[in-house]
């Protein structure tokens, strides 16, 4: 599904990425972890085609197209999907009208009719459901005056009106205590299929004790540099980061090998 | 006062225009207040940026044009009447195209009790004296070169009266339409409005264009709001991209009065208003809410004037301008609470949008003291798109257009959140993002 291929990327002329390679395929969940200024978030960030990311070598292969060469929006109707670290407020835009606008505008790129109103009430409640949300969060500006787990909750609510076939998670469970991250991780676990990859990237363990992921990455300096399933996560958390920078790259690629 | 003299007449046959036949030529009190006027005018000619109130309104290019003095055939520009339709707005109607007006269009059949709606053309060829006083009082009292102007040539216009105590329930609907004619035309129109003490009027001032045109049009309106009265006063200008307006409004507010005037400013390629509102009696009270949205190489002027003269009078105004391309948007907010108006309160917000970085816009709120007791705010600003929600609605699936769309709408929205017809209101809404390229 997803192939980063020796990715290099650039913030304000700062090299962050210097050759992260990734594949996912359908179905998986993995983790990103590291420490902070590892370049987590640019990962994420240049996924999704945020401006001021530049990518200066390496490649990005999604479902066979060349993700770095569309639009954010147009990555958007591909099914590519950022769950915000810091979710944007906007004020003087209802929830319910922009994600109706947000999923006809992917159905429209997509060559697929657009939902009315009905069809559209119809999907958002089944999805309330599921995801265990009150709707008087619907009927409110876009995160304006949520709190922290409000706006956490309602990016994953988002993601499961749009069904994209990659999330990335940047750091969802900063700012959450213990029970809006259950509440967070029951809603990602509701949406896992054969059919949808995740991303999952995280500074603490604890998250992935209810997201369980396949693979754990640990990204350090702008690489991975240690790949593994769940126990490796396990370990992080007993010895610290400070465990794998010590570590030689290059034995971490043959590791991954 | 610097008006140095543009070249005039830039009205062809603009000095012999005193011998020209308007409705009510021939009553020697409004000859001779055209008259001079005409004079006045041609003596000061167009003011030029030094002057204060122009000061980011050049007329240099227009004075540089050529209008004809009127529109012949102004009786018989085919117009859609169903482009005069807004939604939510269906009382009676007057409807002048190029400044003359047009029965066949209007709907004045059925008017509600209370409510007397002429033509201006029409009382001035029947009963001139009633509106002496009206007319030759403002003839005399403004230095507005502009408004000299349509003193001294406006034959046409609206003559609204609400009885003193009448509900008019449904809104009167006011409309200017600029249509193409043989040359391009100067037109001046006159409205004089007057609220019966403890009376409500809801008006809809509808300024429009049936193609693009390069007229030149002038409208002067007073209003009097007397003791008790309520108007709310919605004003849509969404004339031509090429024609130029420039409006001046006095408005009189009474004891107890209560005024509201709900702005969206579209079109022009020159359009300014002058709004000037004296709060005269005890515990009046005027709100504006604006917002003028602006592209191309249009350049829209609102100049704002509240006086509290009295009482604990209140207003409130709240205005948004948006510029994209290379559009040009000044807003001047003073407020003035004079000596003795104690217990006053005033505020006003002016928050700008540019939405390109050819664009610009001129903001200055001024307020002035001189009573005791008094509450008053302001503030101004002028900013540009937030990047952060452009790139989340746009990782959304949202294209850029759309997502600058809704972020524009979203900024303009608050100020007509409380416009009571919702019709309406949704209306403006959709008309703010049809603007939008």
């Amino acid at each position: 599904m997803l192939k980063i291929e020796n990715l290099h990327a650039r913030v304000e002329g700062k090299d962050i990425l210097k050759g992260l390679s990734l594949t996912v395929n359908a179905g998986e969940v993995h983790a990103i972890m590291g420490p902070n200024g590892a370049g987590k978030s640019t990962l994420g960030n240049v996924l999704s085609g945020r401006d001021g990311y530049e990518v200066t070598e390496g490649s990005v292969i999604f479902e066979g197209r060349d993700l770095l060469a569309l639009e954010p929006e147009e990555r958007a109707a591909a099914g590519v999907f950022l769950a915000f670290q810091y979710p944007v407020e906007i004020p003087g835009v209802n929830n319910t009208y922009f994600l109706r606008a947000a999923l006809n505008a992917q159905r429209k790129q997509r060559g697929e009719a657009e939902l009315d109103s009905m069809q559209f009430l119809k999907l958002v409640r089944e999805k309330l459901k599921i995801m265990q949300i009150s709707d008087e969060l619907l009927h409110r500006a876009v995160n304006e005056g949520f709190s922290g787990g409000e706006k956490k909750r309602n990016e994953i609510f988002q993601m499961a009106v749009l069904e994209p076939k990659l999330a990335i998670l940047d750091e969802t469970d900063s700012g959450l205590d213990i029970d809006a991250l259950k509440q967070v991780a029951q809603g990602v676990n509701a949406l896992r299929s054969p059919d949808r990859a995740f991303l999952v990237i995280t500074h603490y363990q604890r998250l992935l004790d209810y997201i369980e992921p396949d693979f754990v990455h640990v990204l350090a300096d702008g690489r991975i540099v240690e790949s593994g399933d769940k126990t490796l996560a396990l370990k992080l958390e007993e010895h610290g980061y400070a465990w794998v920078a010590d570590r030689d790259p290059a034995l971490a690629a043959e590791a991954r090998a | 006062m610097s008006q140095s003299p543009a070249p005039l007449p830039f009205i062809e046959g603009l000095r012999d225009a005193s011998s020209l036949r308007l409705p009510g030529s021939g009553h020697a009190w409004l000859d001779t207040a055209r008259r001079e006027n005409l004079e006045a005018f041609v003596a000061a000619g167009l003011p030029d940026t030094r002057a204060e109130a122009w000061k980011y309104t050049a007329l240099r290019a227009l004075g540089q044009r050529r209008f004809a003095l009127g529109d012949a055939g102004a009786a018989k520009h085919a117009v859609d009447p169903h482009a005069l339709v807004l939604p939510g707005v269906d009382g009676p109607r007057l409807v002048f195209v190029n400044g003359v007006f047009r029965a066949d269009l209007s709907r004045l059949d059925a008017l509600p009790v209370g409510l007397t709606l002429q033509p201006l053309s029409q009382v001035l060829e029947q009963d001139p004296e009633a509106l002496r006083f009206a007319l030759s009082r403002h003839y005399r009292e403004t230095s507005d070169v502009f408004a000299r102007l349509n003193a001294a040539l406006s034959g046409d216009g609206v003559v609204l009266r609400v009885a003193a105590g009448a509900r008019i329930g449904k809104p009167v609907q006011l409309c200017f339409v600029g249509a193409p004619a043989q040359s391009e035309l100067a037109w001046h129109a006159r409205n004089v409005i007057e609220l019966g003490e403890g009376s409500e009027l809801n008006l809809v001032e509808h300024h429009l264009s049936t193609t693009q045109n390069k007229h030149l049009g002038t409208l002067v309106s007073d209003i009097a709001v007397h003791d008790g009265a309520q108007l709310q006063h919605v004003l849509l200008q969404n004339t031509a991209d090429d024609s130029t307006l420039i409006r001046r409004s006095s408005l009189h507010l009474g004891a107890k009065s209560h005024a509201t005037l709900y702005a969206l400013e579209l079109g022009g390629a020159l359009a300014r208003h002058d709004l000037h509102a004296e709060l005269r009696g005890n515990e009046a009270r005027f709100d504006t809410r604006g917002v003028f949205v602006l592209r191309g190489r249009q350049h829209v002027d609102t100049q704002l004037s509240i006086r509290h003269q009295a009482l604990n009078t209140a207003s409130e105004s709240i205005w948004r301008g948006v510029a994209d391309e290379r559009a040009r948007g000044v807003f001047r907010g003073a407020i003035v609470v004079a000596q003795g108006a104690d217990g006053s309160d005033a505020s006003l917000s002016n928050k700008n949008l540019l939405l390109s970085t050819l664009a610009e816009i001129d903001t200055k709120p001024e307020l002035e003291i001189y009573a005791d007791e008094v509450k008053a705010a302001h503030g101004a600003t002028v900013g540009q798109l937030d990047e952060r929600a452009m790139f989340y609605l746009r990782s959304r699936g949202l294209p850029y257009t759309e997502a600058r769309a809704l972020l524009t709408a979203a900024f303009c929205r608050a100020v007509f959140a409380s416009l009571p017809n919702e019709t309406l209101r949704d209306y403006f809404s959709d008309a703010v993002i049809a603007r939008l390229p």
